[in-house]
């Protein structure tokens, strides 16, 4: 297939009866390059995949590949495969005849077509099921039809809208390793849409966080980790604690924030002057208990509820003075247990609170401010 | 649980059953076999049985006396000369139309109403329309005319084309609304996923909606068929009840209440029964080699 060395989307809008699902993405994917959608449900990344597919039409802009413009195409004249959420399996038509699809569909000699179908086959290990139909196979293995289906063609580009989605736990692991091989051993290009912030990271090279129709940081899986854009992003990347404070005191990137009672002092994110309202952001594995040594950013707090997971438990604790904290720790602790707490400053991330901050959404604290 | 005690084989017993589905909610089917059994098995039986005792001659002589007669044995042929076509033809101009139909659209309920309004007509009110509609001083005709298309009437009433068009006007809102159900029973996903791997919108309905349809236009097809073979009004009153639109129904009629020989009017109903089975049989035969499972969609 027309293969492109980059693919452009610029300013591609998306309203539906005025409605805004998608704003202004810009976004350039490099051949070779797995990108990530992630976004909670309803922030567009969907509609953004299904704009590229060609399954919806963009309300405004283009998207470009190498200097073709290719927006106005209908689906089936760009070449993309695509592996649907609920892998939209033909009923009627056997393994094979589902994989050997798009091969049928662009006339194919009947030897070619017939070769790459079983090389497809054997990529994705279904060589026993070749004749049976999607209703008899289970989920892992409608899955691997569905992405051997999209990639037998050799598309372009791979759109995967949530895939993994509808398998339980332990088979949604494996197959994230599968794609994650085939994108590699076939060279793909791949844009995969996630709702699951640690499917995304361990996945793509770059991910593209949206939120409410609107980009909100395209980064590394490492910056994303390490230093979400701001704290909505933060709050999606796993930084359970959010705290609303007020910044006393600020110098180049350090800034010291008041927050119910407890003076933090973190890493600013943006800009913030001395007496602007903000939002704290901290991993709940950043929490450190009884940690000898350090004694920034300590708080004691009392245990109320533990989860056993594993190795580490997670819990939940309170402050004297009334501040929620979520925390993982491998230590044994037990509700009721007054702990040490305490967190480096590197690790506790300073943002500017917006006009969106949603009270229900942040801690609790008693003296927060607003 | 106690496991001695006279109650344990009792309960044992219930939870057997219930397994089964079989408890006291089943006491809620009782009107429905009462209404079955009085008003469809029992008169079928006595038809049957009826229709095995003529006037004179042996069990199967009424059967012997409709064969042997070209005249009565033609009504088979008759209506199922009616039958198939219009079935089909409701079938076939069923599917573009539901298939255009089939998504979201602004005036939607509009057009199903009004595709769906001779159903409540009924066969009478139809055939007075065709009748000032297609008959010989009709608008039909008098626009052909005036526009010097033709030099005399064209008839298609009293005939034929009158049974025909009744027909097709009374069945299709049935088969539009079966097919209709059936389209939106397939998922839409299955086209989409189709036209990413390069299906044109042809390919899309020949390759994909069609074949997962295809049970659903058999079942279709039979039902609007049995509405019409069993045609009777308009075969009266705008075919030529005479001839060529004597239909099977007509000769039923004829036997039973112009000349009062139930036994004979009983063994045409069974005789034409059975060709509707017999056709019923075939489509449901060539349906079995469709794919019959999941679609997928919310139907």
């Amino acid at each position: 297939m027309s293969a492109f060395t980059q693919l452009r989307l610029d300013g591609v809008s998306r309203r539906f009866g005025g409605q805004a699902a998608l704003t202004e993405l810009d976004l350039t994917i490099e051949a070779g390059e797995f990108i990530a959608l992630l976004g909670p449900s309803g922030c567009g990344k969907s509609t953004a995949l299904n704009c590229l597919a060609g399954l919806l039409p963009l309300t405004e802009g283009s998207i470009w590949q190498d200097e073709r413009r290719i927006d106005t195409l209908p689906p089936e004249r760009r070449g993309f495969g695509m592996v649907f959420q609920s892998y939209a399996l033909f009923p009627h038509l056997t393994v094979r005849a589902n994989i050997a699809f798009g091969l049928r569909m662009r006339r194919l000699p009947k030897e070619e077509t017939r070769r790459r179908t079983e090389e497809a086959v054997r990529l994705v290990r279904l060589e026993d099921h070749v004749d049976k139909l999607p209703g008899q196979l289970s989920g892992g293995q409608q899955q691997r039809v569905a992405i051997a289906r999209a990639v037998v063609f050799e598309p372009s580009l791979v759109l995967m809208d949530e895939p993994l989605s509808n398998l339980d736990a332990k088979l949604r692991l494996e197959m994230r390793t599968e794609i994650r091989r085939l994108h590699q051993s076939l060279g793909l290009t791949t844009v995969y849409v996630t709702h699951d912030q640690e499917e995304a990271l361990s996945l793509a090279d770059r991910l593209v966080v949206l939120r409410e129709g609107r980009v909100q940081q395209i980064g590394s899986p490492r910056e994303l980790h390490t230093r979400p854009a701001n704290w909505h992003v933060a709050d999606f990347m796993g930084y359970r604690n959010l705290w609303r404070g007020r910044v006393e005191q600020s110098e180049g990137a350090r800034a010291t924030v008041e927050s119910s009672g407890h003076r933090l002092l973190g890493e600013v994110v943006g800009g913030l002057q001395p007496g602007a309202d903000a939002v704290v952001a901290v991993r709940p594995e950043d929490i450190r208990v009884d940690g000898p040594g350090e004694t920034r950013n300590a708080m004691s707090a009392t245990v109320e509820v533990v989860e056993y997971q594993g190795r580490e438990l997670a819990a939940e604790a309170r402050t004297d003075s009334g501040l929620l904290l979520h925390l993982r720790t491998e230590q044994r602790i037990a509700p009721g247990d007054q702990v040490k707490l305490a967190v480096d400053p590197q690790r506790l991330l300073v943002y500017p609170a917006d006009a969106s901050t949603q009270p229900d959404r942040l801690a609790d604290a008693p003296g927060a401010t607003r | 649980m106690s496991g001695a005690g006279p109650g344990r084989p009792l309960a044992h017993w219930q939870h057997r059953l219930a397994e089964r589905g079989v408890d006291r909610q089943l006491w809620l089917l009782v009107p429905a076999l009462v209404f079955v059994i009085a008003l469809f098995l029992y008169p079928f039986f006595y038809g049957l049985t009826l229709s095995f005792q003529p006037t004179t001659g042996g069990p199967f002589s009424d059967y012997a006396r409709f064969f042997s007669d070209s005249y009565e044995r033609g009504t088979i042929w008759i209506t199922l000369r009616i039958a198939l076509p219009a079935a089909l033809l409701n079938v076939l101009a069923a599917v573009p139309i539901a298939y255009r139909m089939r998504g979201r659209f602004r005036g939607k309920r509009l057009v199903t109403t009004l595709l769906v309004v001779p159903i409540t007509l009924g066969t009478v009110l139809t055939a007075q329309g065709l009748l000032n509609f297609l008959g010989p001083t009709g608008w039909f005709n008098r626009i052909l005319l005036a526009s010097n298309l033709v030099d005399e009437p064209v008839r298609l009433t009293h005939n034929y084309w009158g049974v025909f068009f009744s027909l097709v006007i009374t069945g299709f809102p049935f088969a539009f609304l079966l097919v209709l159900s059936y389209l939106s029973g397939i998922d839409p996903t299955l086209e989409r996923a189709a036209a990413t791997l390069g299906a044109d919108w042809r390919r899309r309905f020949t390759r994909i909606t069609l074949p997962l349809l295809m049970p659903g236009l058999a079942t279709t097809f039979c039902l609007t068929f049995v509405l019409a073979f069993s045609v009777f009004p308009s075969a009266v009153l705008v075919g030529n009840p005479a001839g060529e639109t004597r239909v099977i129904s007509l000769a039923a009629y004829q036997a039973a209440y112009e000349q009062y020989d139930y036994p004979y009017a009983s063994a045409i109903a069974m005789i034409m029964g059975f060709v509707e089975l017999v056709v019923i049989a075939v489509v449901l035969a060539a349906r079995s080699r469709f794919y019959t499972g999941s679609t997928g969609g919310k139907g």
